[in-house]
């Protein structure tokens, strides 16, 4: 941006005291020039940090929570793998359950409780999930948000989570690619859960009815236990939500191995 | 021009002016990804991902 002093100008108009600078004449043209110059230059860098910047800044604050997570297991950060014959064993059917989880204190403003694993997005696929779903405290920093006072994990209501499609690390990156009966597993403290992805719409950004207890349907009392996920439509806007819903198959505790629906990945 | 004052401001020979210029701008840079943009793209909301009332 710094060019060196402009080319001399005549020997007998330069002062003679500065024999060593010399003074460029001021023109209001240049300087608005240059201001434009500045100006682009901020605007592309704005789109670099942006596109790029914050991918990075993202997925390395979100792995780095996933690790500091004592009861996420070390198989499953490093991505697992069903072929291996030490591969991690599986939670057996008989510890399966579809009555109430073990009950959980509700989560702090920005603390982090649960993981989520999405076998279709690949097998390194782990992000945490934060209470909270404000941009600067929880969905930049942190990933995917829990809407404050939906449902928790495995509860009778709608576990409504948010997360970005574009920037910031991604974590619902390729939400357009899931499809009707994919897995979708929620680890917690004490116990797994897995659901499976029963439809997607999209709305405007006012149709909070798509979290309500029973999703899109606005005061009646829930009886299923619901997973809802929330992002931007289309990529890169501001406009729509892409949202996709799910309903549990079972839960089970943790420290009997994995739910066998994490080690399938769908063609 | 401005850049060229820039350049004429700064003391030392053209090496340290350099350094000291891409100093400033690393500092400028970092203040700009740290604060600046994180508060210009969520003042703008060019993309939201939660439904809320409006």
């Amino acid at each position: 941006m710094s060019a060196p002093t402009s080319s001399p100008a005549p020997a007998d108009e330069r002062p003679p005291a500065h024999a060593g600078r010399s003074r460029p004449r001021v023109s209001v043209l240049g300087i608005l020039g240059e201001l434009l110059i500045l100006a682009g230059a901020l605007l592309g860098l704005f789109v670099v940090w942006q596109l790029f910047w914050t991918d990075i800044q993202g997925e390395r604050a979100q792995r780095e929570v996933v690790e500091s997570l004592d009861w996420v297991e070390p198989d499953v950060v490093s991505g697992i793998t069903a072929d291996e014959a030490s591969g991690p064993e599986t939670i057996p059917d008989e510890l399966k359950r579809t009555d109430d989880p073990p009950a959980m204190d509700y989560p702090e403003f920005v603390e982090t409780f649960a993981t989520f694993m999405v076998p279709r997005w690949g097998e390194d696929y782990v992000k945490p999930i934060t209470e909270g779903v404000t941009r600067a405290d929880v969905l930049d920093p942190l990933g995917i948000g829990h809407y404050p006072d939906t449902a928790l994990p495995g509860e009778i209501g709608n576990f409504a989570i948010s997360g970005h499609r574009t920037t910031y690390g991604k974590p619902f990156a390729d939400v357009s690619e899931l499809e009707e009966g994919d897995s979708l597993i929620v680890q917690t403290e004490d116990a797994w859960f897995v659901y499976h992805v029963e439809s997607w719409e999209i709305v405007w950004p006012t149709q909070v009815e798509v979290i309500a207890p029973t999703p899109d349907q606005p005061g009646v009392e829930p009886t299923e236990r619901y997973i809802t996920m929330t992002t931007c439509h289309p990529k890169f806007s501001a406009a729509q939500r892409w949202v996709v819903h799910g309903t549990m198959d079972y839960w089970a505790p943790v420290g009997h191995g994995v739910p066998e629906e994490l080690l399938e990945v769908p063609a | 021009m401005i850049s060229s004052w820039i350049w004429n401001a700064l003391p030392g020979p053209a090496l340290v002016r350099l350094l000291i210029l891409l100093v400033v701008i690393a500092a400028v840079v970092l203040v700009l990804f740290e604060y600046v943009f994180p508060w210009v793209s969520e003042s703008l909301a060019l993309q939201e991902q939660s439904v809320e009332e409006s």
